[in-house]
């Protein structure tokens, strides 16, 4: 057990530090689930891309530095710790990425990768529909073949940045005889498909961040089925894994809100002296257990990682870590938001807003965490039967 | 940066589990409530003759000259079989406090498995006192090492009835001072440290056994003609359980390597380690008792052993309030 950094990892961070200290924009981007705001997160992933800091796991050819799964998990560090703006490329680049390495042919690598990677393409994801969220399986759009493309009809909502994306991924059914998994296929969807209408639906924070997607008699090429008509279950639990475990959420993300939430009780407990709105202890010790909460996300994903490094593979232990850090995220932003007391309401325009407002956008956003990706529940149910071994 | 355990770690902790599989199954446990020791017959001999004992003493000694990264799967393995004796005490917390204020004579002699040492820093009681040769006891700013001859013990009667803890009253003396001064407030600190690491590892160790026989009985349980493991009310339960106690391991394998590496901020990461695995080996253990209904809360029944033990290392070397509160101080608020 070494728990330190090699000389060379340790250049791997002053490099990405010193980097983000020089080009992390001073002022905060809109909201990237506004049109504007979404092309100024466009314009940062080809900044993060022309020094090469956009996909620093790929390989070169792909556009990035072929770095190990420890340095990616440091760039991540210091990515979240600098305050450099979301990461609008997320779905495309932490996500689909992934899964096409897994399943996609090589032209389709050297067709979507590099885009993916200089966010000329922004990706979303088109799997949930009206009446199949935690039930996947249960999905009802179909595409059925003919000549060399498909024709698809239905419907798919809950379709993160699918209001300004350029490409969404999607799963339908090919097959309609088959049952629930079987029969489902993999497809990566141009967002200008004619028969295709997105409709922007209001997120939570009142922002367009989702979108539903209408397809009428939409026809899709069969060359953009990802890893073979009819496998479209196998493929998305590939995606799946990714998004529940440390792909998405790498410990950074948490570790830097844990550390600015040390710092607001620090100035927090010195502002407030009149005894009304005095710091309460309780308010400490959950800034203490959140704070924890991030480095044991840390710690196990440091130790995942060298059992993937060692030829280990991700299991449903993925479902430990998306319970994990999702609710972990709420506790952080809940507690920074008890701590801004009156002020914890103010967004972001507001003179007295604390923080800028982050904490309550911030707040709203780590609600969605325990609901996307699979609830929750759903999580619950796979850890207590697929490593605990419950009976269904 | 490579957090794993090396192959000859892992084999001598499934040595370990092997040795208490057999010489320390529930039944031998809860004999040693009843016996007059509370401790399992021979089996300290054993722990000695495997090497366990003496670890972390220096093998100039007699030792293994092995450190915390070594001996925390082990402690693991102790809390998975419940294993009422002195590893915490003796071998992680005396041996190392000896050798930190250069107290070779009782060292040597403890490496050679001829004395047990017992250690009455971090608590005001001294597990199994009435059986150790020598026990370490502060004293204002002195550390002193007291036969326990000299001593005068009143036995105090824990939940957990193998745990044999008694008061101490003694007299400091000349003869007796081994340390003073900052070498003595540090030496003790440390101690500290590690009883609270090695505590942290016997506590997930204790909630890991506990989901396991949990998922056992559910698994056969039936009411309402299903299975009881079947029911999402119950799953969900036993999940939270053992996220508790999977988000707890890694910090205390960190603590370990920062306790054996002298890291500056070993103290906080010990501290982290036994807040999270105090707090999972109570969830675990209410868990437990929960998901087993009526059966679970009998003495007849095995459960309690562990809930027992989870319930008084939870404690012990300082709970989960008093480690955050120490992670807090660490971090400046």
């Amino acid at each position: 057990m070494d728990l330190t950094f090699t000389e060379a990892e340790e250049a791997f961070r002053h490099d990405i530090r010193s980097w983000l200290e020089h080009h992390v924009p001073a002022k905060p981007l809109r909201s990237m689930d506004t049109a504007d705001g979404f092309e100024q997160h466009r314009d940062w992933e080809r900044v993060l891309h022309g020094d090469r800091w956009s996909v620093v796991s790929w390989p070169e050819k792909y556009g990035g530095r072929n770095c190990t799964l420890i340095e990616w998990l440091i760039f991540e560090e210091e990515y979240y710790r600098s305050g450099a703006p979301g990461r609008v490329s997320a779905n495309g680049v932490t996500l689909l990425g992934p899964t096409i390495f897994g399943f996609g042919t090589e032209e389709q690598k050297d067709r979507f990768l590099p885009k993916m990677a200089s966010g000329e393409e922004i990706w979303a994801q088109g799997w949930s529909e009206p009446n199949a969220g935690s039930d996947l399986a249960g999905l009802k759009t179909k595409a059925v073949r003919d000549g060399q493309n498909f024709v698809v009809n239905g419907q798919k909502t809950w379709c993160s940045r699918g209001a300004f994306a350029d490409w969404i991924f999607c799963i339908f059914r090919t097959d309609p005889e088959a049952q629930r998994h079987k029969g489902l296929t993999y497809f990566l969807v141009p967002a200008d498909t004619p028969g295709m209408v997105r409709n922007p639906v209001g997120r939570l924070d009142g922002e367009p961040g989702f979108a539903e997607l209408f397809f009428e008699d939409a026809r899709v090429h069969e060359s953009l089925i990802l890893g073979g008509e009819g496998r479209g279950w196998n493929v998305a639990m590939a995606t799946a894994s990714s998004e529940r475990g440390l792909n998405l959420r790498s410990p950074g993300r948490f570790m830097a809100p844990a550390e600015r939430a040390v710092a607001l009780y620090q100035r927090m407990s010195a502002e407030r002296q009149d005894h009304t709105r005095d710091m309460q202890p309780a308010v400490r010790d959950q800034v203490i257990r959140n704070w924890i909460s991030a480095q044991a996300y840390r710690w196990y994903t440091y130790a995942t990682a060298a059992r993937l490094m060692g030829g280990g593979h991700m299991g449903p232990e993925a479902s430990l870590m998306k319970v994990f850090w999702s609710e972990m995220d709420v506790e952080i932003h809940a507690t920074a938001l008890r701590m801004a007391g009156a002020q914890g309401e103010l967004m972001s325009t507001a003179p007295d807003a604390v923080d800028g407002g982050v904490w309550m956008d911030g707040y709203q956003f780590a609600l969605s965490g325990p609901i996307y990706a699979g609830t929750n529940e759903i999580q619950r149910n796979i850890i207590a039967e697929r490593v605990l071994g419950l009976p269904r | 940066m490579q957090f794993a355990f090396t192959e000859d770690q892992l084999l001598f902790r499934d040595a370990m589990r092997d040795l208490l599989a057999n010489e320390c199954k529930p039944e031998a446990v809860r004999a040693s409530w009843e016996n007059d020791t509370g401790r399992v017959p021979g089996l300290w001999h054993k722990l000695v003759e495997m090497g366990v004992a003496a670890l972390t003493a220096p093998e100039a000694m007699g030792g293994l000259g092995m450190n915390e990264v070594d001996l925390v799967l082990l402690h693991e393995e102790a809390g998975r079989a419940a294993l009422p004796d002195l590893l915490i005490e003796h071998t992680a917390v005396a041996l190392p406090l000896l050798a930190e204020v250069g107290e070779s004579s009782w060292l040597a002699r403890a490496a050679a498995g001829e004395v047990v040492v017992g250690v009455g820093v971090g608590s005001p009681y001294v597990l199994y006192a009435d059986q150790c040769d020598v026990l370490l006891l502060a004293h204002a700013d002195e550390l002193h090492a007291v036969l326990s001859t000299d001593v005068t013990l009143t036995a105090q009667r824990a939940v957990d009835y193998s745990r044999r803890l008694f008061s101490v009253a003694w007299s400091p003396s000349a003869a007796t001072l081994i340390a003073r001064g900052d070498a003595a407030g540090q030496a003790v600190v440390d101690a500290c440290d590690r009883g609270a690491l090695a505590a942290a590892a016997q506590c997930v160790g204790i909630a890991q056994r506990l989901i396991e026989v949990t998922v056992e009985y559910v698994g056969q349980r039936e009411q309402f003609g299903k299975i009881v493991g079947s029911y999402q009310a119950v799953k969900h339960q036993i999940a939270n359980a053992l996220l508790a106690v999977e988000f707890a391991r890694p910090l205390t394998y960190v603590a370990a390597y920062a306790v054996a590496n002298t890291t500056p901020h070993r103290a906080r990461e010990v501290s982290m380690a036994k807040a999270v695995a105090s707090d999972a080996v109570d969830k675990a253990a209410r868990v437990a008792l929960q998901c087993h209904g009526a059966i679970g809360y009998t003495f007849e029944y095995d459960l309690h052993l562990w809930m027992k033990r989870g319930w008084s290392l939870a404690a012990a070397w300082g709970d989960a309030s008093f480690h955050r509160d120490r992670v807090g101080r660490e971090l400046g608020i």
